[in-house]
């Protein structure tokens, strides 16, 4: 059994290069991201060849919910990173705030992602409208699974932590749930450029 | 956040044509997924590979996305 702060080097990185979770938690994001960046590529791809389409639709999103969507999870991330921080300095009641805190952005992103969908919805826009929408309900929709599987992580989480038992082995764990939902506000990042932003 | 609000603003074509803003509004996304990558998921202090490897990321995916975007 690793010894209680033996991560305390993590503390000054400039030491040892070292890469923060598990490896098997960097096999999946790797792949995610792949996936992610040939289905970015694919869209846009496709909307050169029917641009007016394309924009016209894009046109139609809801930009406000984008923004505040891109701000909610940053925020998340941000409080996941002082988790983490918390964490490895041993402070239990502050890693349990801070993942609650994100819990809580998450929430706050999902239900604007319902909102926005029965908005859509409602106005008759569905996944075969037409291609752009084809590609913004299977590209938010996958990344909102994304999403949904990340607040089972960070509610998880902030369970976990609120022990004060902070084995090098449970920090490791902390810090690939960490990374896996990083990877899900850095996605978002890409996806509110692509389909809200460009015209 | 800051970015995040520039971008907002190219979105709605300010400044300049949609063309170039919308290679800046791709442009300033990477650099974002780029700190969060770096600072957030720690690569910033991984060993050497796994830095290289993210980095070259950023500006593959980003270089392919402006040209498919019509660069």
């Amino acid at each position: 059994m690793p010894e209680v702060g033996q991560l305390s080097h993590a503390a000054n990185p400039a030491v040892e290069r070292r890469l923060p979770g598990e490896a098997g938690i960097w096999i999946m994001i790797f792949g995610d991201m792949m996936v992610f960046s040939i289905m970015f590529g694919v869209f846009l791809f496709y909307r050169r060849a029917d641009l007016a389409l394309f924009e016209s639709s894009r046109a139609h999103l809801n930009q406000t919910f984008g923004l505040i969507n891109t701000f909610l999870l940053l925020t998340s991330s941000w409080f996941v990173a002082m988790a983490v921080q918390a964490a490895r300095a041993h402070r239990a009641r502050a890693a349990v705030i801070m993942f609650r805190l994100a819990l809580a952005c998450a929430v706050g992103f999902s239900l604007l992602k319902i909102a926005e969908y029965t908005q859509k919805v409602r106005a008759g826009i569905v996944i075969n409208s037409n291609d752009f929408y084809m590609y913004y309900y299977m590209l938010t929709g996958i990344h909102f699974l994304h999403v949904l599987i990340g607040m089972g992580v960070l509610a998880f989480m902030a369970n976990y932590v609120a022990d004060g038992k902070f084995s090098a082995i449970k920090v490791g764990h902390i810090e690939s749930g960490a990374s896996f939902w990083h990877m899900v506000d850095l996605l978002w990042i890409a996806l509110f450029a692509l389909l809200y932003l460009i015209r | 956040m800051a970015a995040t609000l520039i971008s907002w603003g190219f979105g709605h074509g300010r400044g300049t044509g949609p063309q170039a803003a919308g290679i800046a509004v791709i442009a300033i996304a990477f650099v974002k997924i780029r700190y969060v990558i770096l600072d957030f998921m720690e690569l910033r202090t991984a060993p050497l590979g796994m830095r290289v490897a993210a980095e070259a990321w950023c500006v593959l995916v980003c270089v392919t996305l402006i040209l498919l975007y019509g660069a």
